[in-house]
């Protein structure tokens, strides 16, 4: 066989393509039990024998004739491939046979991985691998990639990985075929319902879904709550004033307070100590919202999520949403992306790929920048306008809600088209294994620090930079009519707009000096949370968006900006 | 008889006989493994047109309502008269 140099991945969706990869290659990626968390390849290396052949993990597709643009990848991808591990999900055999046996009919070397072999057993599946083997004509190795069984297996048996021409069949003809190999192959054994089982048909029935839904989301975000809070409590703030507020003090000794280098490190002095929440400086403001106000919120909402991800509770909550969802101009399905963008708009920007059409991925978008804050800023509002009590971070979130539902009811009416139905494959319950939730956890966490601090650094810097320079107070100028008449803030809130291109969390923070009454701090929050997204999920949308569409996405954003914040300044009372 | 997949009643079993509909959608409701001479299990039918859940062999699926009355079951019923 010719020298092996890029092996694919290749399966159906949620057959734990990304667990093999990673058991595979050692790459960090993110797993979980939905169809569609894979929505772009990734790259890693493995060692095979002497060679070192790169590994691609590939999003899921059912068949070569893709429908959304994650599968497009898969498709395009296989063009390069010298060799494909197609992971098969040993339970749904015959489904998943009808993209191996086109796999087979592409003339690559294949090998297929029986993957989720542990499940099986208790699903009273009987397998007959070796008939398997015997018929497709390629290696076929029984897999479970959360534990890495067989793996081993899998890695010795790619050399014997070939190539096995079926002929090219028509549909029906290849679906035939299928039915003759299971009957072959397959035996199954009658059991009884588990308990997942009945939690699983309790979750999706009409009546109990929704209330089942409300007991979900109520925990969830009780648990975030309570793990934020106490770390905010007993662990970040003790730390930041017991051993940073000393050696902020130190370098502000040495420094000598009015230089603007002061101004710069440690920010303004409020009572003669440093205020993290108020000096903007970057050894104070600059570490003190990223690790003792976003931090905690992240880590939370992160676990929370990905136990629900690894449970596989998102499609069901899907599939309930769905009628609510078309009334926004999408399906259920688009509640996944949406519910990734409350962590980070950018990743819930990259999933729009599993929704089919352009139409789809505009209003998502777009609702997703004007009224789903990431978590960094929710937690900055959380610290900010929590201050004044809960019931205004209430008031904000609510508007955000009814900006929500109203913009999708427009956009729903006067985009052009209809929302497409959903289709979705609905996964079995799975006890999620605490080992991935940890490591899915810290790999987003440690994504959060590599990509936040930097440009909260780099934000609050920029703000000393444009302060000392004029730059805010000439376009505090230019956009006073706005934000001072239809918002009624003070004119300084336009360096909080600007910076919130950069980071929206610094730009919440920067309203804390403005000395805001409390309607002016929600005013602030809630324009700022819909005005514009941050640099990095613009960067992101454009390109999975397009130019145009991203400008009439953007110029929606400011209108909505502008109308909402003006609204709130009228009639809110307090 | 035959009937569409929205009226089977729930846990109601049927062989499908017939995908109507353009190419596009029969493909992709075939290539979830909703296919002719297949036996389905009909999950939940969700208020107001809303999406309809099957069992496929060991998996579960859901589809919109226009799409599931796409899928023609044949059905033991006695037929009321």
């Amino acid at each position: 066989m010719s020298k092996i140099n890029k092996i694919l991945l290749i399966g159906n969706p949620n057959v734990g393509k990304s667990a093999v990869f990673s058991r595979l290659t050692g790459a960090k990626v993110v797993i979980s039990n939905y169809p569609g968390t894979t929505v772009e390849f990734t790259e890693g290396c493995t060692k095979i024998n002497a060679s070192r052949p790169v590994i691609i993990d590939i999003p899921g597709t059912y068949s070569l004739k893709p429908t959304s643009k994650a599968e497009e990848v898969a498709v395009r991808m296989l063009k390069d491939g010298d060799l494909i591990i197609n992971i098969v999900d040993a339970t749904n055999l015959e489904r998943n046979l009808c993209l191996t046996l086109e796999l087979l009919e592409e003339g690559i070397p294949v090998i297929v991985a029986l993957n989720m072999w542990d499940d099986t057993k208790h699903k009273g599946i009987e397998i007959d691998v070796k008939k398997l083997e015997k018929i497709l004509g390629v290696p076929v190795v029984p897999t479970c990639g959360l534990t890495g069984e067989g793996i081993k297996e899998l890695v010795n048996n790619i050399p014997k990985a070939r190539i096995k021409k079926h002929g090219v069949l028509t549909d029906g003809a290849r679906w035939k075929y299928i039915g003759k190999i299971i009957e072959d192959v397959q035996k199954l054994h009658h059991r009884h319902h588990t308990f997942l089982e009945r939690l699983e048909d309790l979750s999706i029935r009409p009546a109990t879904g929704m209330p089942v839904a409300v007991i979900v989301l109520f925990c969830a975000f009780w648990v975030i709550r309570f793990i934020a809070e106490n770390l905010i409590v007993y662990a970040a703030d003790p730390f930041f004033t017991k051993i940073w507020t000393p050696i902020a003090m130190k370098i502000s000794a040495l420094l000598g307070t009015g230089s603007f280098l002061h101004d710069v490190i440690i920010g303004k002095l409020v009572d003669g100590t440093v205020n993290y929440t108020q000096g903007f400086g970057l050894f104070t403001t600059g570490f003190y919202v990223p690790f003792a106000m976003v931090l905690p919120y992240i880590i939370s909402f992160y676990l929370a999520l990905g136990i629900l991800e690894d449970f596989g509770y998102l499609p069901r909550f899907a599939v309930l949403m769905d009628n609510f969802m078309h009334r926004l101009g999408l399906h259920g399905y688009a509640v996944i992306p949406l519910i990734l963008g409350l962590g980070c708009n950018v990743p819930g920007a990259l999933a729009m790929r599993i929704l089919e059409g352009k139409r789809e991925k505009f209003i998502a978008a777009t609702l997703m920048a004007v009224a789903v804050p990431c978590m960094a800023q929710i937690a900055m509002i959380i610290g900010l306008v929590g201050e004044r009590g809960g019931t205004y971070v209430g008031v904000v979130f609510l508007t955000l809600f009814l900006v929500l539902v109203i913009k999708g009811l427009m956009l729903n009416k006067f985009t052009k088209g209809k929302s497409p139905e959903i289709l979705l494959e609905i996964p079995p319950y799975r006890i999620p294994h605490i080992s991935s939730v940890f490591k899915k956890l810290w790999m987003r966490v440690f994504s959060f620090l590599k990509e936040a601090v930097p440009y909260v650094l780099l934000g609050i810097l920029f703000v000393n930079v444009l302060y000392t320079l004029g730059v805010i107070n000439v376009l505090s100028g230019i956009f006073s009519p706005i934000i001072q008449k239809v918002w009624g803030l003070p004119k300084e809130a336009i360096a909080a707009l600007i910076i919130g291109f950069l980071r929206k969390d610094v730009a919440i923070g920067m309203l804390g000096p403005l000395n805001l009454t409390t309607k002016q701090l929600v005013v602030g929050s809630t324009v700022l949370a819909i005005y514009f997204p941050c640099i990095a999920t613009f960067a992101v949308l454009v390109r999975e968006l397009g130019i145009r569409d991203m400008l009439k996405s953007a110029a929606l954003m400011i209108g909505t900006a502008i109308l909402v914040g003006g609204l709130l300044n009228l009639i809110l009372r307090f | 008889m035959v009937i569409s997949l929205v009226e089977m009643k729930r846990g109601e079993i049927g062989i499908v006989t017939e995908i109507l509909g353009g190419m596009g959608a029969a493909q992709r409701i075939r290539s979830m493994g909703i296919r002719v001479g297949k036996e389905i299990k009909k999950g939940e039918a969700h208020f107001w047109r809303g999406p309809q859940t099957v069992v496929v062999d060991n998996f579960k699926v859901a589809l919109g309502f226009g799409m599931a009355s796409k899928v023609m079951v044949e059905v033991e019923r006695v037929e009321n008269k």
